[in-house]
Parts: C-alpha cells; sequence; structure tokens
C-alpha cells in the first residue's frame, strides 16, 4: 500500500499569468479512498495529470511514501517517480481501438503476467469478451476494460478522473460497486475527481472540496457511514443533506 | 457449386467493366481503322511477342527492381523525416521552407542534376527517383503524425510502455493510414518518374524499351509494354496493399 502526499504552491498553465492551483496541501493514507470535488474549470484534472507525472510538476511537491514508512526525495519534475505502480482510468476509456479487449490489458504488462488477464475480464464480467474490439462495445464495457487494463498492473494507486461520466445511471452504478470491490480486496489507495456529491458519499472515505481557479482546499470531510453504502440511501442523503445545509455553497467552491 | 451472391455480383462488376472496355476499345479500332490506334487484340499479339521472343521479362524486373529500392528508400527517409517534423516543433521551422522547395523542383531537373552530379550510374537513377518521392512521403507523414491521438500516448506513459511498444503498439499504428496513402500515392508515381529515368539516361528497362519502341512507331508495342507493366502493378496492389488495408481497418466500425 501507498501514501501519496501533495503540497501545490501556485501551478501555471505554460504561458499563462494566472495560476491554475494556488495552495493544495493534502496527504492520502494508505488504503484510503479520497473523492476530489470543486466547480468545473478548478483544475481537478490538473491536479491528477500532476499526481500522475503527465502534467509538469517543477516547483512542486508531490510523493509516495511505502507503508513501511520508506522516505522518497522529489525529482527534478517534482514527482517522485519510484518503483510504485500507478493506474489512471481517464474520463474516456481510452482504449487502443486497433488492440482486441485482450491485447489492450497485454499492452500494459509483460508476457509472464498475461495469464492474469482472463481472471480478471471475469471479474469485470467481460468474460468471452477478450477478443473484442472496443468499437463493438458499448461504453459501459469499454469502461469495464479500462478497469481491467488499471488493475491489471495491480495498483498501489490509482486515480480515476470522473470515470462513469456520461453512462446511464444503473450502469454507472454497478461500475461504481466493481470499483468498490476492486479496491478493498486489493487494498488501493484511491484518489477520485468527481462533480457528483452523491457519488463521493458512496464511495469515498473522506470528500476533498476545491475552489474556483486559483484553487485551494476549502473543506475536508470524512465520509462517517459505515460501509457497505447505498447510492441514494436514507443515511447517505441525510449526511448530504447535513453538509449542503451547514455549507450551501460548497459545490460552488465556496463555504461562506 | 453455387457462388456466394456478393461474390456473383462482384465479378459481373468487375468481369463487366473490363470486357465492356475491351470491346469499346476494339469497336473503336476497328472503327478508326489506323496504325495509330491498334486494336486490342494486336496488342495482346505484342505482349505474347515481346514476351516470347523480346527482353519483356528482362526489362520489367530490371524496372521493378528499381521503382522497389527507390519505393523503400523514400518510404523509409520520408517516413523517418516527417515524424520528425511532426513531433519537433523546431526541427519542422527549419526544414519546412527546404521542403516547399523540394516539393516544387520538377522531377525533370532531380533527375538531370543527379545524371550530371552523379554520373550516368544506377545508383544516380534510383536517388532520382527516392529524391522526387521523399517530399511527398514527408508531408503525408508529418500531417498523420500531427494528428497522433496524445490522450493515447499519456496512457502509455502511466503504464509505463518501452520508448520501443509505445512506437509499435500505440504510435505507429495511428499513422497506418497515412503510411498506406503515401505507399500507394507513391508507387504510382516512382514507376511513372522511373520509366523517365530510364528514357533518359539507362540502357535497359521498361523506360529504355518504350523509347526504342517509339522510335519504330511501334504503338501497339508500346501499349503492351503498359499493359503488361500496369498489371504487375496491379498485382503488388492485390498481394501487398490490400493485406495492410485490413490491417489499417483492424478494430474499425463493423470490422
Amino acid at each position: 500500500m501507498i501514501e501519496l502526499n501533495v503540497a501545490i504552491n501556485n501551478k501555471y498553465y505554460p504561458n499563462s499569468q494566472q495560476a491554475v492551483l494556488a495552495q493544495l496541501d493534502f496527504s492520502v493514507k494508505p488504503g484510503e479512498f479520497v473523492a476530489i470535488i470543486g466547480p468545473s474549470g478548478c483544475g481537478k484534472s490538473t491536479l491528477l495529470n500532476m499526481i500522475s507525472g503527465l502534467e509538469d510538476c517543477s516547483g512542486q511537491h508531490i510523493s509516495y511514501n511505502e507503508r513501511a514508512s520508506q522516505k522518497y526525495g522529489a525529482n527534478d519534475s517534482g514527482v517522485n517517480n519510484q518503483s510504485h505502480q500507478l493506474g489512471y482510468i481517464f474520463q474516456q476509456p481510452r482504449l487502443m481501438p486497433w488492440l482486441t479487449v485482450k491485447e489492450n490489458i497485454e499492452l500494459v504488462l509483460s508476457p509472464s503476467q498475461y495469464h492474469k488477464i482472463d481472471g480478471l475480464l471475469a471479474q469485470v464480467g467481460l468474460d468471452n469478451k477478450g477478443g473484442y474490439f472496443p468499437s463493438q462495445l458499448s461504453g459501459g464495457m469499454q469502461r469495464r476494460v479500462s478497469i481491467a487494463r488499471a488493475f491489471a498492473i495491480n495498483p498501489q494507486l490509482l486515480l480515476l478522473d470522473e470515470p462513469f461520466n456520461s453512462l446511464d445511471a444503473p450502469t454507472a452504478a454497478r461500475l461504481r460497486q466493481l470499483l468498490l470491490d476492486l479496491c478493498i480486496q486489493r487494498g488501493t489507495t484511491v484518489v477520485f475527481v468527481t462533480h457528483d456529491l452523491s457519488e463521493a458519499i458512496y464511495l469515498a472515505d473522506r470528500i476533498i472540496f476545491m475552489s474556483h481557479s486559483p484553487s485551494t482546499i476549502v473543506h475536508q470531510a470524512i465520509v462517517d457511514l459505515p460501509k457497505p453504502r447505498k447510492e441514494s440511501g436514507v443515511a447517505e442523503l441525510k449526511w448530504q443533506a447535513q453538509l449542503l445545509v451547514k455549507y450551501p455553497h460548497l459545490l460552488a467552491g465556496r463555504i461562506d | 457449386m453455387i457462388l456466394p451472391k456478393h461474390l456473383v455480383s462482384f465479378l459481373l462488376v468487375r468481369v463487366g467493366i473490363v470486357v465492356a472496355l475491351s470491346a469499346l476499345w476494339q469497336s473503336m479500332a476497328w472503327l478508326i481503322a489506323s496504325p495509330d490506334f491498334p486494336s486490342l487484340y494486336s496488342v495482346i499479339k505484342s505482349v505474347q511477342f515481346h514476351f516470347n521472343e523480346g527482353d519483356m521479362v528482362n526489362n520489367i524486373l530490371i524496372t521493378l527492381r528499381r521503382v522497389l529500392l527507390s519505393f523503400i528508400i523514400a518510404m523509409l527517409l520520408g517516413g523517418i523525416i516527417g515524424i520528425m517534423m511532426g513531433v519537433n516543433s523546431l526541427f519542422n521551422k527549419l526544414t519546412d521552407s527546404l521542403l516547399i522547395i523540394m516539393l516544387n523542383i520538377p522531377a525533370l531537373v532531380t533527375i538531370l542534376l543527379c545524371y550530371i552530379w552523379f554520373g550516368l550510374v544506377e545508383a544516380a537513377a534510383i536517388a532520382a527517383v527516392a529524391i522526387n518521392k521523399i517530399p511527398t512521403v514527408v508531408v503525408m507523414i508529418r500531417e498523420g503524425t500531427r494528428t497522433v491521438d496524445k490522450d493515447l500516448l499519456a496512457v502509455a506513459k502511466i503504464y509505463k510502455l518501452s520508448a520501443t511498444k509505445t512506437f509499435f503498439s500505440v504510435f505507429l499504428p495511428q499513422l497506418y493510414p497515412f503510411i498506406i496513402a503515401a505507399a500507394r500515392s507513391g508507387l504510382s508515381l516512382i514507376w511513372k518518374i522511373v520509366l523517365v529515368v530510364e528514357l533518359l539516361g539507362r540502357s535497359d528497362g521498361v523506360g529504355f524499351a518504350l523509347n526504342t519502341l517509339f522510335q519504330f512507331f511501334d504503338i501497339a508495342g508500346i501499349l503492351a509494354y503498359t499493359f503488361a507493366f500496369v498489371m504487375i502493378i496491379l498485382l503488388i496492389e492485390i498481394l501487398f496493399f490490400k493485406p495492410f488495408d485490413k490491417l489499417v481497418a483492424r478494430g474499425a466500425c463493423g470490422d
């Protein structure tokens, strides 16, 4: 398991004078499921891209500590790229259209690990679909392939960027449950970006609320509801209502 | 044996067109009745003659060798330069003007300069053809490289794919449609330029043979060589490009 520490101070886009992220300082404990909620354009995806190393992190500090409390210093890019396994499930499944389902998963594995694929496909309910191309699958099935691909490498840290966006409600609910089962089973540390508060309450141990850009953390809430939770269950809706009564503008990135 | 319906309609259309065009040619030749417009029959007889008596096979093989060598050189160099220009904006800025110049230099000028500078040798002939084709390959591959999906490359980076795996499994497949377009247009252009190169400075090959036939006003012979060579190019299309087409279409909707 892995712990994530993030300390970002004024992140600018190239050729821009306006910071997209102002001050973000948070940690994610090993095995913890953290959801990040913020208004559109507040830099949630940028934050994930910085954590994953896709975005330049010069001058920032993002580090991963193994459970054994092994500490690393950040490298020149600001990201500590030790041998941890990082999985990323994007808004779009981002499968290679010219590869079959099985080949898409093989792509991220070494040949000695190919034996895992059939079991993994069965776990996400895609047994017998290994020979299909992504274009032959529904949107929900494609997301399941991207989940299988991410879990194929047995990630210690999993980043998700609104992965169930634009799916119909029953499919999204099934995929949330699938994700939760896999994360619990493997003890994966998760950072999950969403704009859907009820989704965050259903999945997360803790929710971080971000402000408008240049973003800061405006609030953090520990979801102290027992698991397993229900989608739109009474307790979950009550918890959500209490939070929004206390902070009516929280989803707009304000706590005034 | 009953053939599938789609195969029957395919054969009817393809064979029907060929038969109709042949009939049109033959009737026109009968109507015009001029030695400048030989009939299909006399062209086929001429193919048979040059094939059996002359050195058509030898000339075609020599020309094919030149076509294939120039084609491979042009595709390889053009592909590499095109990818570099598409990926690296500084390299693109530095070489863009040169590319435009190269695109617009007439093929004949390149051929003449190659013969003058390197002599009337085989290497000069192949270099002249390749130099003519490289700029168009570069343009096509550069445009293809610019359309490569950065999101898919991000997947490769996240999952720490090796540079080789990223190139061959993520980057290159996105270029296949552009590579095949460059190859198709390349082959058709290259064999036409090869004939000019042979006509101007070689003593063998289809271009040289056509020049000889032209001096004897042997129009049936000229058409016979054209006919034979086009047939070989069609064969290359069926044997090499069609399978590659299937590779390009892999995973596309309806596959």
